[in-house]
């Protein structure tokens, strides 16, 4: 049916070209906007660019920021495969950061690899959990996945704010409630010969993975049939309810571990800069990706960029901090938009590209 | 004089028309865009750049009743973004909606930095507690005349979805999208204005929280009401007088926190001000099922399905 582009190219190069185009009249608005509060547009790109990948420093800084956005995107990227819109990666992450600082209090004599294993497991366990109730409220009670996901963040920084103020704070820790420091030789450490530390590495493999599993695996195959038709899997036999779960922890274990590593490699305690909204901007990762692990890896990239960016814009254009939120709303936005484009530009029929 | 536990009680019942006014024009706003088969989960972002645009304008014009319809024409604006760009094929409405809710919420960061400091005029209370001579609950009683006008719009919404034409419309857009075109209703049109309207509402409960009470602006001014609204909705089953009783609840029990510290209870604080999420995340555990739809629902709207 294809005459020009074959089906298999065709489905790369589409979304690849509207992708671009979104992200380009995102800039676009942006520089209108940017303009529009007094600030010259090009310079401010000039500014951006350089703050993100001008120089090896600026690279350094815009990785540290990609490594916890890969893995937040997955939590919205995965159960996405499933047809699920579950935006609690903010609630994983915070989760997974305060149960990895809590069991690494628990073990005060054990040698740090120990520590380091233990901690990333109940990291991953408790940001599993913590997604996987809103999977499970759907399948089971029809509670809108959305909804929940959300009011789960809202009650895990609530739960978060109490233990570290309460059962487990350092006394210490005055003008900042925070748990006890889980010592520097249980800290995670760099990258040899970089001055990263190994979220990054965490986080590319964890997208790896995840594609694999699922495009490559027959469980993947399964999420994705269940995803289009919930229905029609059903009738196949397919255990949706478990693939729902199944999934739902893979991705709330990502979360988890950014929280983990949150604690094992910066903060070294739990506290509320857990929450610094790497969840959502996850969600953004995501879909500008349009659930592609594989594609969240530069995604998040040029996110991490944009948000390394936020200090220099401030200080060399008095642009407010928000300045990047602004930006990544219309970017969010325009790549919504840019759905309803697909299909109109390809040769292919169109129930084969959507 | 002494009430002490009754003080309790007391500070409950005016924090839940305190606390609750927000929630009432949120859940009317959603209600509304809901009845016409949307869903808009970018309130959130409405309600914190109703905040923002009501209290610059108060401040700049020295007239806080012009900033609460200033907000309420910014939540307009962008209830009709949301609402245009779902106009579109294969366009979701719930993404969009947490689009908005980004964009809605840096946007009033972004505009709203110079604020932060300065203190705008406050919106005026009524006294109806007068006749009492019980300072708790004066304070309770201290009522703001957006309470009042909040259940006005109530009654009048569900007055208007029941008995008029448009409200026929709204419904039937809502109820089947189908049904509405085969009739020559112009879909697209009356969803946008309901979701617009909708946006007015919220922004106006947006600009409660910045000239009333906490009666400041900040970037942590909003916490989440914006989003519960949609679940208060549907706790109401999508009926305006029923977003009134709920969101008299949710402000019972997001007062509960500070009530109980004013009478030497402060451990857990965080837990208590958790309350209202915990309540919205039972409610829905409660009400949904898989094997039934709610009643009450607009059979088109995305979140029952």
């Amino acid at each position: 049916m294809s005459k020009g582009i074959p089906h298999a190219l065709n489905k790369v190069v589409e979304p690849f070209l509207i992708i671009v185009g979104s992200l380009s009249i995102s800039m676009m608005l942006f520089g209108a906007f940017v303009a529009a509060a007094g600030a010259n547009p090009f310079e401010v790109y000039q500014t951006m660019y350089r703050a993100a990948f001008g120089t090896s420093f600026s690279w350094q800084n815009t990785l540290i920021r990609a490594a916890p956005l890969m893995l937040t995107a997955l939590c919205t990227a995965l159960p996405g495969y499933l047809g699920l819109i579950i935006i609690g990666g903010e609630g994983a992450v915070v989760m997974g950061g305060l149960f990895a600082a809590i069991v690494a209090l628990t073990m005060p004599n054990a040698p740090p690899m120990v520590v380091l294993t233990t901690m990333a497991l109940a990291g991953m366990a408790a940001g599993a959990i913590w997604l996987a109730i809103g999977g499970a409220l759907r399948h089971y009670r029809a509670v809108n996945e959305t909804i929940s996901s959300l009011l789960l963040n809202y009650i895990a920084i609530a739960l978060l704010n109490h233990l570290v103020t309460s059962t487990f704070r350092d006394s210490e820790s005055l003008n900042h409630p925070s748990t006890h420091h889980i010592g520097e030789a249980n800290m995670i450490g760099l990258i040899p010969g970089t001055d990263l530390h190994w979220g990054l590495v965490f986080g590319i493999v964890a997208c790896v993975l995840s594609w694999f599993l699922m495009h490559h695996t027959v469980f993947g195959f399964a999420s994705q049939i269940a995803g289009g038709n919930v229905r029609a899997a059903q009738i196949a036999g397919l255990p949706v309810g478990r693939l729902i779960l199944i999934v739902c922890c893979v991705a709330g274990a990502a979360g988890g571990l950014a929280g983990m590593v949150e604690v094992a490699a910066i903060h070294g305690r739990a506290n509320d800069t857990l929450n610094a909204n790497y969840g959502y901007a996850g969600i953004l990762v995501a879909f500008v990706a349009r659930n592609n692990p594989l594609a969240i890896i530069p995604v998040a990239v040029l996110l991490g960029g944009i948000r390394a960016s936020s200090g220099l814009l401030q200080r060399a254009h008095e642009l407010p901090d928000a300045t990047v939120l602004v930006m990544q709303g219309i970017i969010f936005l325009v790549i919504l938009f840019s759905e309803t484009l697909y299909g109109r530009f390809s040769r292919m029929p169109k129930q084969g590209a959507v | 004089m002494d009430v002490g536990w009754w003080g309790v009680l007391i500070a409950v019942l005016g924090g839940a028309i305190r606390i609750g006014t927000p929630f009432l024009f949120v859940s009317l706003g959603e209600c509304l865009t809901e009845k016409s088969g949307r869903i808009n989960l970018g309130l959130e972002g409405t309600l914190v750049m109703g905040a923002m645009t009501g209290y610059a304008v108060s401040l700049h014009s020295g007239s806080p009743w012009l900033g609460v319809l200033c907000a309420g024409l910014a939540g307009m604006t962008l209830g009709a973004l949301h609402s245009w760009l779902c106009s579109f094929k294969r366009v979701n409405d719930i993404a969009v909606g947490i689009a908005m809710m980004l964009f809605g919420t840096g946007l009033a960061f972004f505009l709203g930095k110079p604020y932060i400091q300065p203190s705008a005029p406050r919106l005026p209370s009524i006294d109806l507690g007068a006749w009492s001579d019980i300072p708790q609950l004066q304070a309770a009683l201290q009522i703001n005349a957006l309470f009042l006008i909040g259940i006005v719009v109530a009654v009048v919404l569900a007055w208007m979805l029941k008995h008029t034409a448009w409200g026929l419309k709204v419904r039937v857009v809502g109820e089947s999208a189908d049904a509405a075109r085969a009739l020559g209703l112009p879909v697209h049109r009356i969803r946008i204005l309901s979701t617009a309207q909708g946006g007015f509402l919220a922004g106006i409960g947006g600009s409660y929280l910045s000239l009333y009470y906490p009666f400041n602006w900040s970037e942590g001014l909003s916490s989440g009401q914006g989003l519960m609204a949609v679940a208060l909705v549907i706790f109401a089953r999508w009926h305006p007088i029923g977003c009134l009783w709920v969101s008299l609840l949710w402000g019972g029990a997001a007062a509960l926190g500070p009530s109980l510290q004013s009478v030497g209870i402060t451990g857990g604080y965080y837990i208590f001000n958790a309350i209202p999420y915990i309540m919205t995340l039972a409610v829905m555990i409660i009400t949904c099922s898989p094997k039934r739809t709610l009643v009450g629902v607009p059979h088109d709207l995305t979140v029952s399905r």
